[in-house]
């Protein structure tokens, strides 16, 4: 046996190095400051997400170590998303972080900040251990920032649920990926596609077993997307936890999870999906669950009078409408997800940014309290119904083109290929569902601008939640009218998954 | 050793797993599971010996006996009248919970069989274990895997935080 480093370069990992340093220096700055300076941390940790930013865009691609870090279109395009909707969710926690986290402001951001280095490993990784050990560096900093409020035991029950869930999902994760290795001899994703394939001649033999992997594999990823039968943590996790950490939530460790995902699925497994794998085929299996995801979170959150719960099964809807765009293995499909998943970002922390603004301010989640406030706060009320329609789809927000795009790439790849027909029902159901989340996002939008009373609550910003609210407001406004930047980068996201077109 | 002590070895082992799991679920003091979870993880420990695992082994009786098991039975001993407590470990989902480890099981056994004797058999990875398995594992982690190692540690310093902001007291 041959031991070397593989080859490696390191300038490759520069963001990732540089916030990791930055994390500890926010640690440290807030210690040295003797947290007197309210604000100074969050800006402080703004700005290292912000020369993160700088750094990955002069960055090359290419390979930093072995497989375990390369950077192509893909881990680019996410390391974007995750710094995105971190820059926003710091950016709406300042008045937690004024108000309730007063000992620990150096911690809250700086947690945040590590939490996003898992996701960037993440991404650019492409070998089950080093994916492994991201996602892991991704969930662990957010299960101390789900309960960090101390003395409230809704904060203190979500953290202890989602740490609960998160081992047990880690667990499940862990063994299907054991599976994988045992099966395939091999955890760097390519060689595991090539042996994958070899395997593939014997199916019949490892057909159980496989399938039992696989099951394994999307049920741990399953919990980490909630999607149903795995989603029944979300909403009391996102519900107690502070609104800026169900935010990152629900989009960061989203994102995370869906990285991963691709990069187990569509790239190791790929021989894996279509008809003529059965049984062992993840595609009808993925399907199924996004059917479920569309149904139970666009049903559930109509019932929902709290507006982080609502938020909670909106966005296990959303991942089903993603997964749509995950099983259509076609030149749209990965494409698809990139781009849905961008303005998700935006349209998602967004709303929650709001939500965060508002109860700052009365203190209450409640989707009645929102009564009248477009008289009061219009700036608040528009902003969020903006982003509540970009999550329904409504042209032209980018939420419109998202799903477009992922029904699109999904009815393309069934009338090129008769035996995937099946995705024409996932499709049907996603539209339908399309339709019955308008019920609940068009509720809010009602209770704020037709109601007759004005609302006693008027809302200030404070200049990072002002930020925030407004890149998302152009974010939804400009990618939804101006695609074409983003639907190029993330035809480039397709090219980095090595898809074998049908 | 000879093939029939490995199997005289193995099965006094499964037995003591088997027995002792049994009794960290359903022994009414908590203390006494304690102690039979310990004995349960040393018998594992003795299975990976058997698979010429030392290094798993090493670490099992580490991380589990060591550390988890003798932190756990710390914390009933702190916790005040916790060990002389009678407690009840089943409630209405108990008969379920059989169900599901019975089927569990079931399944396990059908997969391992089927594959063992379809596949496995046949593929370089069923061979034993080199014998200097510690070494190449300690040269892995140092060259191929190197990255990993690195990021496992900022995992843990993110865990060490977080445990210290969360169990710290507040004086405010």
């Amino acid at each position: 046996m041959e031991f070397k480093l593989p080859e490696n370069d390191l300038t490759l990992m520069l963001p990732e190095i540089f916030l990791f340093i930055w994390a500890l220096w926010v640690f440290t700055f807030d210690l040295l400051t003797r947290r007197k300076k309210e604000s100074a941390v969050g800006y402080m940790a703004m700005a290292g997400l912000l020369i993160t930013g700088g750094i990955l865009a002069v960055t090359g691609g290419g390979c930093g170590f072995g497989t375990m870090f390369f950077n192509d279109a893909t881990a680019i395009f996410f390391k974007m998303i995750f710094l995105g909707a971190a820059f926003m969710a710091i950016g709406s926690s300042f008045g937690i972080t004024k108000q309730k986290i007063v000992n620990h402001r150096g911690e809250f951001f700086g947690l945040m900040l590590l939490s996003t280095v898992g996701m960037m490993f993440l991404s650019s990784s492409n070998e089950l251990l080093s994916l492994y050990i991201g996602l892991e560096l991704t969930t662990i900093p957010l299960f101390i920032l789900a309960a960090f409020f101390k003395d409230d035991k809704l904060s203190v029950e979500a953290g202890i649920k989602y740490f609960v869930i998160g081992a047990f999902s880690s667990a499940l994760l862990l063994y299907g990926l054991s599976f994988l290795y045992g099966l395939s001899g091999s955890t760097e994703l390519v060689q595991l596609k090539i042996n994958m394939a070899v395997i593939n001649l014997h199916l019949e033999q490892i057909g159980l077993i496989l399938v039992l992997a696989i099951v394994l594999v999307v049920a741990g990823i399953g919990f980490k997307l909630a999607l149903p039968p795995f989603h029944q943590w979300a909403p009391d996790v996102y519900e107690g936890s502070p609104t800026p950490v169900a935010a990152f939530l629900s989009v960061g460790s989203k994102a995370a999870g869906l990285v991963a995902f691709a990069k187990i699925f569509v790239n190791g497994l790929f021989v894996f999906y279509g008809p003529e794998a059965a049984p062992a085929d993840w595609g009808k299996l993925v399907g199924f669950v996004a059917v479920l995801a569309m149904v139970i979170g666009n049903v559930v959150a109509i019932r929902q009078s709290n507006i982080k719960r609502m938020l909670a099964y909106s966005s296990i809807a959303q991942a089903g409408y993603i997964m749509i765009g995950m099983v259509s293995m076609n030149e749209h499909g990965m494409a698809s997800v990139a781009y849905y998943i961008f303005a998700y970002m935006f349209a998602n922390m967004g709303a929650f940014a709001a939500v965060a603004i508002f109860e700052d301010k009365t203190g209450s989640c409640q989707i009645e309290s929102y009564r009248g406030l477009s008289r009061t706060s219009p700036l608040l009320a528009i902003s969020l119904a903006l982003f509540l329609l970009s999550l329904a789809g409504i042209p032209p927000l980018a939420g419109f083109l998202a799903k477009y795009k992922v029904f699109a790439a999904a009815i393309a790849m069934a009338t090129q290929n008769p035996s995937y027909n099946w995705l024409y029902w996932l499709v049907g159901v996603g539209l339908l569902t399309a339709v019955f989340s308008l019920f609940y996002y068009a509720n809010v939008i009602k209770q704020m601008f037709f109601w007759s009373e004005d609302s006693p609550y008027r809302i200030r910003f404070s200049p990072p939640a002002l930020a925030v609210i407004l890149i998302g407001v152009v974010g939804i406004l400009l990618f939804g009218i101006v695609p074409e930047p983003i639907l190029k980068f993330a035809a480039e996201v397709y090219a980095s998954f090595g898809i074998v077109p049908f | 050793m000879a093939v029939g002590d490995v199997g005289i070895v193995f099965w006094i082992l499964s037995v003591a797993i088997i027995v002792s799991a049994c009794m960290v679920v359903s022994l009414r003091n908590i203390f006494h599971c304690a102690l039979a979870l310990i004995l349960c993880l040393f018998a594992v420990a003795g299975i990976f010996i058997l698979l010429g695992a030392e290094f798993l082994a090493a670490a099992q009786v580490l991380i589990y006996v060591g550390a988890v098991a003798i932190l756990m039975i710390f914390a009933i001993m702190l916790t005040s009248n916790l060990a002389a407590k009678k407690i009840t470990q089943t409630n209405e989902n108990a008969l379920v919970g059989l169900l599901v480890c019975v089927f569990f099981t079931l399944v396990g056994w059908v997969l391992l069989k089927k594959t063992y004797e379809g596949i496995w058999s046949h593929l370089e990875l069923a061979r034993p274990l080199p014998s200097d398995n510690i070494l190449t594992l300690g040269k892995y982690l140092m060259t191929q895997y190197a990255l990993p190692f690195e990021v496992v540690s900022i995992l843990l310093l993110a865990a060490m935080i977080g445990a210290i902001v969360l169990a710290r007291k507040e004086n405010a």
